[in-house]
């Protein structure tokens, strides 16, 4: 080689085309990849929305199933009042995490609504972020036409302990939600309560935690309480209000239980 | 192969699976093992082998960042400038890292939410700058190919090894097909319970250890005096 290759000169040069190389490449391939990447991330927001009311696809069928099943979409304030905006391109995740850190108000916060009809039914889908113990989890809970009722729902987090809170995002989860009632029968509400694992709780308005997933249980349990207070509030404006309770409510004999069972309430 | 340009030495030229290339694949997956024996990529040994498939999602990541670094790095050794070669292996290493990241969120979406975090962090793999340091920066384009490709072998089967102990008895599957029938488990009325601990990281430790122990009872070469 002619050149003195450990010159300052050269050890510059050689930096500088090598920075600029590997950062054209990067960029070039990221821009390239970009849309292919963001149609997964929306296909699996898509995805979830229809698992919350139980209608399972793969995420190439997302998109259209998405299309067929979910009417209308909008926004609902703090307040529970309907309000303007786009809600499937709301980033919740970003906005719990700006409340949390402080920069965003409680009361600016906007909640995403989704109507979606399967099964000869017209169903509320309402998304929920929280913190588990590793980081964030999420979901989508689907509610029946009286408001209160829980059609399905579905969980996922971002790294909870595998076996353990990871467990929230398995059917053994949850399958305990369908039937449960987020509202007393006269309309109080009461949220979903998440019971320390293991329990094996009776309460109409309460699920079984994952056992050993102790403050993945608890971060559910705070989501799930805050975000269908606010979706509460809602559906209460948009439901006739509770005249003759529905139905296909619990039974009566199992709010006797409650009673007993709020004993076991993990503080 | 392009190396021949680059050809001083006045040998008779190599075939490309001469029993030295060959050495170059073989040896690391025993006897100069990545993970049993130079103790490299420990790290990401402990936290990728939950599952079998994410192990191999990341041993395929590892190889294409390794047999293609090591090749880029050994093209350019006589341009590297020796004061900031350590920086210019970094920058390689970063940015394969990076492009096999973006590849894997654009197209195996579903791999790359579970193995995400640590594909980053094959940047930080010793496997990466031990191979490119100590032998891309000595050596031509195709044996250094060679030699990425052994050593990811060699680091591959580790993982995948201790991923099969780690996802059957602690989860019941092996590549996610379900080898313990949901029948025996205690929730069905059965009384087999997943061990828990061996999702855990510090059993894929116990395990590593096990293999290295068996390697050298079985290899005496490994044998220290």
């Amino acid at each position: 080689m002619a050149f003195d290759k450990n010159s300052n000169s050269f050890t510059f040069i050689f930096a500088t085309v090598m920075v600029v190389v590997v950062g054209t490449l990067l960029a070039v391939t990221f821009l390239a990849l970009k849309p292919a990447y963001d149609e997964n991330i929306r296909r699996e927001k898509m995805q979830n929305i229809l698992a919350s009311i139980k209608v399972k696809v793969d995420r190439d069928a997302a998109p259209a199933k998405y299309d067929e099943l979910v009417k209308e979409t909008f926004l609902v304030d703090a307040n529970g009042a309907p309000a303007e905006g786009d809600a499937f391109s709301l980033d919740v995740l970003k906005q719990y995490k700006d409340w949390k850190a402080g920069v965003g108000k409680a009361e600016d916060m906007m909640y995403p609504v989704y109507k979606a009809n399967t099964d000869g039914k017209e169903l509320f889908v309402l998304p929920m972020v929280g913190t588990g113990l590793w980081g964030p989890v999420w979901g989508y809970v689907s509610v029946e036409k009286d408001g209160r009722t829980i059609y399905g729902s579905t969980f996922d987090h971002k790294g909870e302990t595998p076996g353990l809170g990871a467990e929230i995002a398995t059917p053994v989860f949850i399958d305990q939600f369908p039937g449960k009632t987020i509202t007393e029968e006269d309309g109080s509400y009461t949220g979903i309560k998440v019971y320390k694992g293991g329990s094996g709780t009776t309460d109409p308005h309460g699920v079984d935690g994952i056992s050993g997933g102790t403050i993945t249980s608890d971060g559910v349990n705070e989501m799930l309480m805050r975000t269908l207070a606010v979706y509460d509030k809602y559906l209460k404006s948009v439901v006739a209000p509770p005249a003759p309770p529905v139905t296909e409510a619990v039974p009566t004999d199992s709010l006797a239980t409650d009673s007993t069972s709020t004993s076991l309430v993990n503080p | 192969m392009s190396t021949a340009t680059a050809a001083p030495a006045a040998k008779p030229a190599e075939g490309l699976f001469s029993k030295k290339n060959r050495k170059l694949i073989t040896d690391p997956l025993n006897d100069n093992n990545p993970i049993t024996v130079q103790v490299l990529g420990i790290c990401s040994a402990l936290a990728i082998t939950v599952k079998v498939q994410n192990a191999v999602v990341m041993s395929l990541s590892v190889l294409a960042v390794v047999v293609v670094g090591n090749m880029v790095i050994s093209a350019l050794r006589n341009l590297i400038p020796g004061r900031i070669r350590i920086i210019a292996q970094l920058v390689i290493a970063a940015g394969l890292v990076t492009l096999v990241d973006i590849v894997l969120k654009a197209y195996v979406y579903d791999v790359s939410k579970q193995v995400g975090v640590y594909v980053g962090l094959i940047i930080t793999n010793c496997i990466l700058m031990g191979r490119y340091e100590a032998f891309a920066m000595g050596n031509k384009v195709w044996p250094s190919a060679l030699d990425g490709l052994g050593n990811s072998l060699g680091y591959a089967w580790i993982l995948v090894a201790v991923a099969t102990v780690r996802e059957i008895t602690g989860n019941g599957s092996w590549m996610g097909i379900r080898l313990i029938p949901e029948s025996v488990y205690a929730a069905n009325g059965g009384g087999y319970f997943n061990n828990n601990m061996m999702i855990l990281p510090p059993m894929a430790l116990v395990l590593v250890g096990i293999i290295i122990w068996i390697q050298r009872s079985r290899n005496t070469k490994l044998i220290e005096q």
